[in-house]
C-alpha cells in the first residue's frame, strides 16, 4: 500500500511551522521565520514539505488563509488543542505563549476544546514581550536557561511592554545584574499568563506550548504559578502544525476507507 | 419654545447618505414635529409619542467622531459614549442636530458624567434612574416619569393628557408585539433569514417615526418571510447562536458576520434593540398608567441594575425558545457593568443552561476584525 501523509502548516506571527503525519507518527517537521512576507514563507515551507504522498493539507495560525493549496483551514485554537493532546494524551489544558498572542484552552475528557481564552489585544504576556526585553538587555533568548541560572529575580512591575522596557532601562542604569532582570522578566510573563489561564478554572496536567516552552526556566516558573503539573515536549513549538496534520488525517482518512 | 428648523452650517460637506438623513429630519421639522433625542431604552417613549414628538436614538455607531470626543473625554471610555458625544459636538448627526431636547438617564457612570458636559452645548434633561429594582426604586422611577412628563409639557408647551398616554401605550405595545412576532421567525430551523438581516430590521424600526405604519410593515414582512419559507429554504442548518451584551450598533456588522461567515446562525439578540427592549409590554389596563410605565421600564434587564436577575430570566427563556446551541457575549471596551457581568453570565450559561459561552470585548474600529474572526471560528469549531 502506498504511504499516505497529511501536512499541517501553522503560520504564526514569528515562525511558520509544518508537520507531516502518517497516521501514527510525526515523520518530519520544518520551520522557517515568518518575516515580513508571511505568504512567501508559508509557500516556501509548503514546497519544502510537500511530496506526492501528501494527501491532504490543513493550514492554521493567523496566516492560515495565505496557502491556496490547503484543503482546509482550521483555527490555531483547535489545532493547538489537538496537537498538544497528540503529544501528551494525559493533559487537560493547554497554555500557549505565541509570538503575538497567548491562549489558554480547556479540554474535556475526549480531548475536545470546551473553553478557551485568548489575549490578542496587547503585546504583554506574549513572546513579543520577551523578545523586546531580551533585546533591551542585549542578550540572546536561546541562552535563557543558562543566563538566569542561580539568579535572584528583579521585580518587574509593569505589565505593558513599552513601560516594562523603560523599567528595565532604569534597572540597568541602577546597575542591577542582567541575569536578575531576565529572571524577573520570565517571572513577570509567567505570572501574567498563569493568572489569565486560571480564569478557565484549570485542573489536572497542563501542556505548555509555543516557542518559549523549549526553555526549562519558563516551564518550571509556569508550574510554580499555576500550581499544576506543567508538561512540555521537544516538539511543543510544533503543536499547532501537528494538530493541523492530525485533523487533516482524520478528515482525509474517512474517504480512504 | 422655538423648534430647531435650520440645517447646520457644515451640511454642504456631508456625503449623500448623511445629507438624505438630514433632509428627512429637516422635512419633519418643517411640519412642526418636535424631536426628543434619547440614549437609552429606559426612556419612556410613550410620553414623547403622546405629545406628537419624534423620539430619536442618539447612540452613535461610528468611530468617525471619536478623536473629536477624546479632546474632552478620557480615551479609555466606552466607544458608544465617545462617539455619541463626538457627533453632538460636530453637528454631524441629523438626530442630534435637530433634537430640541435630549433626555438622558443616570444609567452607567460613563453616560451620566458625559451628560454633564453635553448639557453645556445642548439642552439636556437627565432622569434619575435607580440602580436597583426594589419597591423604593420603583417609587422613585415613577416620580421621575411624572417629572419628565411635566418637563416635556413645559419645554414644548404641549399638553400630555392621560388619554393620549394610554393611546401611545397601546400603539407602542403593538409595535413591540409586531417586532416580537418578527424575531420569532428565528424559531425556525434552518433559519429563514440571516442574523444580520434580523439585526438590521430591529435597528431600522427604531428610526421609523410613524409607529402605526412601521408596525403594519413589519407584520407584512413577517408574513412574507413565512410564505417564502414554505416554498424554499435559503439557509442550511448550523450552530444556533444567541448574542447578548452591550448595544451592538457599532459592532453588529463585524461580529455577526464573523459568526455567519463561519457556519453559525445568529438566532436571537438579547441586546438593546433586541429582546431586552421588545420582550415586555406595558400593562395597558393598569389603573395608574404611570405606574405601569414605571414598572415596564424599570424591569429592563440592563447591567446597570444591581442585582440584575431579569437578564438571566430573559436569557434562559430565549435559549429555550430559539433552541440555542451556544451564547456569545459582545461587550464594548470599558463598559464596566457589562464587562463585569460576563463572569456571572458565563457561569449561568455554562452551569445552569449547560451551553458553551464566549465573551469578546471590542470597539468601533476595524483593527480587531481578524482576531474576532479567529475567535468566532474557534468557538464554532468547538461546537
Amino acid at each position: 500500500m502506498e504511504q499516505k501523509l497529511t501536512l499541517g502548516i501553522d503560520s504564526g506571527s514569528t515562525t511558520t511551522k509544518a508537520a507531516l503525519f502518517d497516521g501514527k507518527e510525526i515523520v518530519r517537521t520544518g520551520m522557517v521565520p515568518t518575516g515580513a512576507n508571511p505568504k512567501e514563507s508559508i509557500q516556501s515551507l509548503y514546497q519544502q514539505m510537500w511530496s506526492k504522498d501528501v494527501a491532504y493539507t490543513v493550514s492554521t495560525g493567523y496566516g492560515r488563509a495565505l496557502l491556496d493549496q490547503a484543503d482546509k483551514q482550521v483555527t490555531e485554537i483547535t489545532c493547538h488543542a489537538r496537537g498538544a493532546a497528540f503529544l501528551n494524551p494525559d493533559i487537560q489544558a493547554v497554555v500557549d505563549i505565541g509570538g503575538q498572542d497567548s491562549k489558554a484552552i480547556l479540554l474535556d475528557r475526549d480531548r475536545n476544546v470546551v473553553d478557551f481564552l485568548m489575549n490578542d489585544k496587547c503585546a504583554a504576556g506574549t513572546g513579543r514581550f520577551i523578545e523586546v526585553m531580551m533585546r533591551t538587555l542585549g542578550e540572546n533568548l536561546e541562552e535563557m536557561d543558562r543566563f538566569v541560572q542561580g539568579k535572584t529575580p528583579a521585580n518587574i512591575t509593569s505589565m505593558c511592554t513599552v513601560f516594562a522596557e523603560s523599567e528595565i532601562v532604569s534597572l540597568l542604569a541602577k546597575g542591577v545584574d542582567k541575569g536578575d532582570i531576565a529572571l524577573g522578566v520570565v517571572q513577570s510573563i509567567c505570572r501574567r499568563t498563569a493568572f489569565f489561564a486560571q480564569r478557565l478554572k484549570l485542573s489536572g496536567a497542563v501542556f505548555f506550548s509555543g516557542g518559549l516552552a523549549q526553555y526549562e526556566i519558563f516551564r518550571s516558573t509556569m508550574e510554580s504559578f499555576l500550581k499544576l503539573p506543567v508538561h512540555t515536549h521537544p516538539l511543543s513549538q510544533y503543536a499547532g502544525a501537528i494538530g493541523a496534520a492530525v485533523i487533516g488525517y482524520q478528515k482525509a482518512s474517512r474517504s480512504w476507507n | 419654545m422655538e423648534l430647531i428648523k435650520e440645517l447646520p452650517a457644515i451640511f454642504a460637506e456631508f456625503g449623500e447618505q448623511r445629507k438624505n438623513s438630514f433632509v428627512r429630519a429637516f422635512e419633519l421639522k418643517q411640519q412642526n414635529i418636535p424631536f426628543v433625542g434619547v440614549f437609552c431604552s429606559y426612556f419612556p417613549d410613550e410620553l414623547a409619542m403622546a405629545m406628537g414628538a419624534c423620539t430619536v436614538g442618539l447612540c452613535s455607531t461610528s468611530d468617525e467622531t471619536i478623536p473629536e470626543a477624546e479632546k474632552d473625554l478620557p480615551r479609555n471610555l466606552c466607544p458608544l459614549i465617545k462617539s455619541s458625544y463626538g457627533f453632538a459636538k460636530t453637528d454631524k448627526c441629523p438626530y442630534f442636530y435637530f433634537s430640541d431636547l435630549i433626555v438622558g438617564e443616570t444609567t452607567c457612570d460613563g453616560k451620566k458624567k458625559m451628560y454633564e458636559y453635553l448639557g453645556k452645548f445642548k439642552p439636556v434633561y437627565v432622569m434619575e434612574l435607580p440602580n436597583s429594582q426594589s419597591p423604593e426604586a420603583l417609587e422613585l422611577w415613577k416620580k421621575e416619569i411624572i417629572k419628565l412628563k411635566n418637563k416635556l409639557e413645559e419645554h414644548f408647551g404641549l399638553p400630555i393628557t392621560e388619554e393620549k398616554v394610554r393611546k401611545a401605550v397601546h400603539l407602542r405595545n403593538e409595535l413591540r408585539r409586531a417586532l416580537r412576532e418578527f424575531y420569532q421567525v428565528m424559531r425556525l430551523d434552518p433559519v429563514p433569514i440571516s442574523g444580520l438581516e434580523l439585526y438590521n430590521v430591529l435597528n431600522g424600526a427604531s428610526f421609523r417615526f410613524d409607529k402605526a405604519q412601521v408596525t403594519q410593515e413589519i407584520r407584512e414582512m413577517t408574513q412574507r418571510i413565512y410564505d417564502e419559507y414554505k416554498t424554499a429554504h435559503k439557509y442550511t442548518k448550523g450552530p444556533r447562536i444567541l448574542i447578548t451584551g452591550c448595544p451592538l450598533g457599532g459592532v453588529a456588522e463585524k461580529t455577526i458576520r464573523a459568526i455567519e461567515e463561519n457556519g453559525g446562525h445568529v438566532v436571537a439578540l438579547e441586546n438593546c434593540g433586541g429582546a431586552k427592549t421588545v420582550d415586555k409590554l406595558v400593562d395597558e389596563d393598569a389603573e395608574d398608567i404611570y405606574d405601569a410605565l414605571a414598572r415596564r421600564y424599570l424591569d429592563i434587564g440592563c447591567s446597570v441594575m444591581s442585582p440584575n436577575p431579569n437578564r438571566l430570566d430573559l436569557l434562559g427563556r430565549l435559549v429555550e425558545e430559539y433552541k440555542v446551541d451556544a451564547v456569545v457575549e459582545i461587550t464594548l471596551q470599558a463598559c464596566h457593568t457589562y464587562n463585569i457581568e460576563t463572569l456571572g453570565i458565563k457561569q449561568f450559561v455554562n452551569e445552569q443552561l449547560h451551553l458553551p459561552y464566549m465573551s469578546m470585548e471590542t470597539d468601533y474600529s476595524t483593527s480587531d476584525a481578524g482576531q474576532i474572526n479567529t475567535r468566532m471560528t474557534a468557538f464554532l469549531e468547538m461546537l
